[in-house]
């Protein structure tokens, strides 16, 4: 078509500030290696990357806009949607964030139960990382084992929630139901499925030739480096810094759990890549403690603030039906204030800034997203490398558009 | 103990303190923004910049509130910082000198805001467009805005 002015959704300065000797490339937005959506444009010298400059926004879907004009029930759903491959954890964090304004004190049973599932998600999570960014640099058997290992925890969470990926499981003040029958016989099998398929990738990858070489020094960092730009859970971790919201700032039960915090040496794709298996063990560990220490007991709090009154009273009670009408249009009335809470969520800090004007729809709700941080400091990780190291480093930071993007 | 010694040591240049759910919380004028910083990464350690991001309370003047979130990774101890910003001279001075981090978020804000950045030269739209008109996260831009339509793209 002639005439038409050529216009991307952003311009790169790459475009004129490149050296003429060298090749401007383009790396998406649509390409089967940055999951989801996401564009990188690089200055490429013969297959070494000059410099690299990094586009999102192709999954903008403005959360914050919508979580201002919904009640903070109806706001559940669309946090499922910010890292889909860990929907729990944030639906657990939005609610915390919303407990913590009301001051609410959730039931022992909900704390360990919501414990139990941030870790059994996490797994979930790590795996679908390791098996895509394994699979992206040739290794299908890896990816297909731990798919399959993804789909037994999805399958399994299918039958607690009803949904595969975007559960909206969580209720201010508790959790939409209590385990079905036969689930926590179920959970241990997968627990031991999932131990003998990772024990199966770490005799596939751990010291295997191939994967040492395009992994080992690659997109290397030092912990000044990754905390300069913002890098915070496994990522950071990786580079040997220990640090985990899970031990420095407990909450849920967290406290009373025994396990370690797996750190790297290097920073690079391979200790990236060893970090998020250990966490593997250590998450498997700790759903078994959460499910010793399960009591039986009622999963919601009693609270007519935020819970709905049972069917038989709203049908029968005509208190009953206006308490049940009110909280379904006018919402849960959160006292006026402001938090900001924050979770470890799989891919580090996922942190909600909530601002309450007493109302019943946040005045502002803010999503501190790790993938949306790690994606500002990702260019300092190309640049230097190799031109085929761009897809094994973009899948070491497990990118989530959902969640980058929001 | 360890807010009430930030607190205190920082006391002279901020307006007012106080504690949000145990997060010391600074708020102070535009022009103490650098200093304050400064003085928290090298004295208390806050090496990790979070989080930026505004407020818009549209019946107030001055009219936003810039919001920063900070973590000592030293103390594992967190602070928020809050500058108000009017409507007329949206303009804070960039942090991209002292984080890295900083770059992708101001331009956030930016995007969403319209909050400048002095000294930030890179402010393109990031989660937005190029050719998008307004700032969708003020409170006057209504949802069901429609915006222009971009032309063909080849």
């Amino acid at each position: 078509m002639s005439g038409v002015e050529f216009k991307p959704p952003v311009s790169s300065w790459l475009e004129e500030a490149a050296d003429p000797n060298h090749v401007v490339v383009n790396i998406g937005p649509s390409h089967p290696a940055t999951h989801g959506t996401i564009q990188i444009i690089a200055e490429i010298d013969g297959e070494s990357v000059k410099r690299a400059d990094i586009h999102c926004g192709y999954l903008h879907r403005g959360f914050e806009k919508e979580a201002e004009h919904h009640t903070y029930h109806n706001v559940i759903p669309y946090t499922d949607r910010l890292n889909y491959c860990s929907a729990l954890n944030n639906n657990f964090a939005y609610a915390d964030a919303v407990e913590q304004l009301l001051g609410i004190e959730l039931t022992p049973r909900c704390i360990v139960l919501r414990t139990l599932l941030s870790e059994y998600n996490r797994i979930a999570d790590h795996v679908t990382c390791v098996a895509a960014s394994v699979m992206e640099m040739g290794g299908m058997t890896a990816f297909l084992y731990l798919m399959t290992v993804r789909d037994y925890i999805f399958e399994h969470l299918n039958h607690l929630t009803g949904a595969r990926l975007t559960y909206s499981y969580v209720r201010i003040g508790g959790l939409a139901r209590d385990l079905p029958d036969g689930w926590l016989e179920r959970l241990e099998e997968v627990l031991v499925f999932t131990e003998e398929y990772v024990a199966r990738i770490h005799g596939m990858l751990d010291r295997n030739r191939i994967f040492i070489g395009r992994t080992r020094n690659v997109a290397k960092m030092t912990p000044e480096h990754a905390l300069n730009w913002g890098y915070t859970g496994p990522i950071l971790r990786s580079t040997g810094l220990a640090m985990d919201l899970r031990k420095d700032s407990p909450y849920l039960a967290y406290p009373e759990l025994d396990f370690e915090v797996p750190v790297g040496i290097k920073g690079d794709n391979y200790d990236r890549y060893y970090v998020r298996m250990c966490e593997i063990d250590e998450s498997i560990s700790m759903v078994r403690q959460c499910v010793q220490m399960l009591k039986p007991g009622p999963v919601s709090v009693k609270d007519p603030r935020v819970m709905l009154p049972e069917k038989q009273l709203v049908y029968n009670q005509i208190e009953s039906l206006i308490h049940h009408f009110k909280l379904v249009m006018d919402g849960i009335q959160v006292p006026a204030g402001e938090i900001y809470v924050s979770h470890e969520a799989p891919n580090g800090e996922l942190g909600f800034y909530l601002i309450s004007d007493g109302s019943g729809r946040p005045y502002k709700l803010h999503v501190r997203s790790p993938s949306f941080s790690h994606m500002g400091g990702m260019h300092t990780l190309l640049e230097g490398y190799q031109v085929s190291d761009i897809v094994p480093t973009f899948g070491s930071m497990n990118m989530i558009g959902g969640e980058c993007d929001r | 103990m360890m807010n009430e010694t930030l607190t205190t040591a920082l006391a002279p240049l901020v307006d007012r303190s106080w504690d949000s759910f145990g997060m010391p919380v600074l708020e102070l004028q535009v022009a103490q923004l650098m200093p304050v910083v400064q003085r928290l990464r090298t004295e208390f350690g806050f090496t990790l910049f979070l989080d930026v991001t505004t407020v818009d309370y549209p019946a107030r003047q001055p009219r936003f509130d810039v919001v920063y979130h900070f973590m000592s990774a030293q103390h594992r101890s967190r602070v928020r910082l809050k500058l108000q910003v009017s409507e007329e001279a949206p303009v804070v001075p960039t942090l991209t000198g002292i984080f890295g981090s900083a770059r992708y978020m101001e331009r956030e804000v930016h995007d969403m805001y319209g909050i400048r950045f002095d000294g930030n030269a890179d402010l393109r739209p990031i989660l937005l467009y190029e050719g998008f008109v307004g700032h969708p996260l003020r409170k006057d831009y209504p949802m069901e805005q429609e915006q222009p339509i971009v032309p063909y793209r080849k």
